[in-house]
């Protein structure tokens, strides 16, 4: 083997001789369970936000360019495809937002203890869909 | 991953090496600490950014123009833009470095979505700035 990362992948038997460990089974055959969904989904949905920051940037090119400009990229973000996509990006972002403040309460070394974790987990995700409702709640029905 | 049956190591590593766990970049809780930290900015910027998003629904301009205009909201701008990109840089270098594998794919994905996060970064902040001193 040439790569550095096998090395942790060999061990030696009984008899002295170099073999290569067991691998755990891979991740499809694990049940989803809460704690792994909403690792990945954080993992996912920052993805999407950091596709999203070309929405972001868009938005203030156009703004900073003049009306004609602005005013087409206003019509595509208000297309029935365009609020699709921007009601995406506000899960994503409160999502990644619910879940990130669990990830900073365990970098604190709190919240560890599973019912904790999976209340936490399901609080996170509850608390993302209020927020993108009362989001678009706000934005489209208020003044 | 290559599936031999009779493995042997051939690296030229150190035991003690492999026990600290250190590459040759000696580094990494520098980045750790980093993604952290622009997190914790992020809960109020970009809490912030959703309410401005909302005041600013249906602006033209000359709406953007005077709100960016605000010192408050230039400067909440930007470090929102400086805090936001320096977070989506880290951790997508982490997404990519876990899943891209070879050398010379893996460093070239790091610069272009590098090199690609740093000019949105920039045209985002200069656009803010444009519309403050418009």
């Amino acid at each position: 083997m040439k790569d550095v990362r096998e090395a942790l992948m060999v061990g030696r038997n009984s008899e002295g001789k170099l073999v290569r460990r067991p691998l755990s089974p891979h991740l499809q055959v694990y049940k989803p369970q809460i704690s792994s969904a909403t690792s990945i989904f954080h993992r996912i949905t920052g993805v999407a936000l950091g596709a999203g920051t070309v929405l972001f940037t868009l938005w203030l090119v156009s703004a900073a360019a003049g009306d004609d400009a602005f005013s087409v990229v206003q019509a595509i973000f208000a297309s029935w495809i365009g609020l699709l996509v921007l009601f995406g990006f506000t899960f994503a972002l409160f999502y990644h937002f619910c879940n990130g403040i669990r990830h900073l309460a365990w970098d604190a070394g709190k919240g560890f203890e599973l019912p904790d974790m999976h209340r936490s987990g399901r609080l996170g995700i509850a608390a993302a869909i209020v927020l993108t409702v009362a989001f678009w709640a706000i934005a489209l029905l208020v003044g | 991953m290559s599936k031999d049956n009779n493995p042997s190591i051939h690296i030229m590593r150190s035991q003690l090496g492999r026990v600290r766990g250190l590459g040759a970049a000696k580094t990494g809780a520098a980045h750790w600490w980093a993604e952290r930290i622009t997190s914790v900015a992020l809960l109020p910027l970009s809490l912030y950014f959703v309410v401005s998003v909302i005041v600013l629904r249906g602006a033209d301009h000359a709406a953007m123009a005077s709100y960016m205009g605000e010192p408050w909201n230039t400067v909440l701008f930007l470090a929102l833009i400086a805090t936001l990109f320096s977070h989506l840089s880290m951790g997508l270098q982490v997404v990519i470095e876990d899943y891209v594998r070879e050398d010379t794919k893996r460093i070239f994905t790091l610069l272009v979505v590098k090199g690609g996060i740093a000019i949105l970064a920039l045209a985002s902040a200069i656009s803010v700035l444009k519309l403050a001193f418009s």
